[in-house]
């Protein structure tokens, strides 16, 4: 994976949260995920599709993912609301629909979510391509944004970014 | 003033909803996909309809085509996430009157709603 294809997802994901959540999302060190790890409670996961193959995850913790919810949709919701899973798989659908429209030049589409929930479980996908965890901090707490994407045909990345350091 | 919500994220049509309250509309109505808000529409039309583009079943694209065939005065906004130039064109073809992107803050999104609406008032949609 080009590690280039990591910051429209970071600064996605950092418009997401302060717009939909009014969280400010603090970025750590990116690194290549080696195996299954981190465990989570909560996984939401988009698919890439079209020029583009993989998917983004969001992990969290029940706690965290509890208040990230409970922010975004402006009512208290715990893991057993009935809109839990609908929320957190909303807000990643959002994330991945703005990192895509900062690829010009390929056509990817993006699946509905898919959210997990369990504590302590790991998402496994395809060892094909090497996928990049980024830990991202809130107050409301800390989670794990993970991309593993590959493109069939080249793309420029729009907007003026940064290139974040990838530590294997 | 009667406003359908077509999204099939129920969160989504939750905030949505408590932005049209806000505003002072109550009477929503709501669709989690095409087809829902097809049917709904069979049973009344109402005076504004909101529309994500990516939904199971029927997408929020070929609902607008759909309803375009026979009504070409309805307000539509589309609130998705697809902000591609070349996916809000094909959304204007299709025949919407407004767009918003995901993600929105409640005042862009009242904003939008508001001059929507008074565009359809003054009787300029298309």
């Amino acid at each position: 994976m080009d590690v280039r294809y990591i910051n429209p997802f970071i600064d996605s994901i950092q418009n997401t949260f302060k717009t939909m959540c009014g969280l400010s999302v603090h970025i750590g060190d990116p690194s290549l995920k080696i195996d299954d790890a981190p465990g989570a409670d909560v996984s939401s996961v988009i698919g890439f599709s079209g020029d583009a193959a993989g998917s983004v995850v969001l992990h969290f913790s029940f706690e965290t993912a509890s208040k990230v919810c409970t922010a975004f949709a402006g009512a208290d919701i715990d893991p057993q609301h009935p809109d839990f899973a609908d929320a957190l798989g909303e807000l990643t659908n959002i994330v991945a629909g703005g990192a895509k429209a900062k690829f010009d030049g390929v056509n990817i589409s993006i699946s509905l979510p898919n959210v997990i929930v369990g504590k302590n479980h790991c998402v496994s996908a395809s060892k094909s391509s090497p996928r990049i965890l980024i830990p991202c901090s809130t107050d409301a707490g800390a989670f794990h944004l993970e991309i593993g994407m590959v493109l069939t045909k080249p793309a420029a990345v729009s907007g003026d970014v940064q290139t974040a350091g990838v530590n294997a | 003033m009667n406003i359908l919500l077509v999204d099939d994220s129920r969160t989504i049509r939750n905030i949505q909803k408590n932005v049209l309250k806000e505003l002072g509309y109550e009477n929503v109505w709501e669709a989690e996909d095409g087809v829902q808000a097809l049917a709904r529409l069979k049973e009344e039309i109402p005076d504004l309809m909101l529309v994500d583009w990516n939904m199971p079943n029927m997408d929020g694209i070929t609902l607008i085509r759909e309803v375009r065939k026979t009504n070409k005065s309805l307000p539509i906004i589309m609130c998705t996430t697809e902000s591609e130039k070349s996916r809000v064109l094909e959304a204007v073809k299709a025949g919407v009157n407004n767009y918003i992107v995901k993600p929105f803050t409640v005042e862009s999104l009242g904003e939008k709603i508001n001059a929507t609406l008074a565009k359809a008032a003054a009787g300029s949609t298309p």
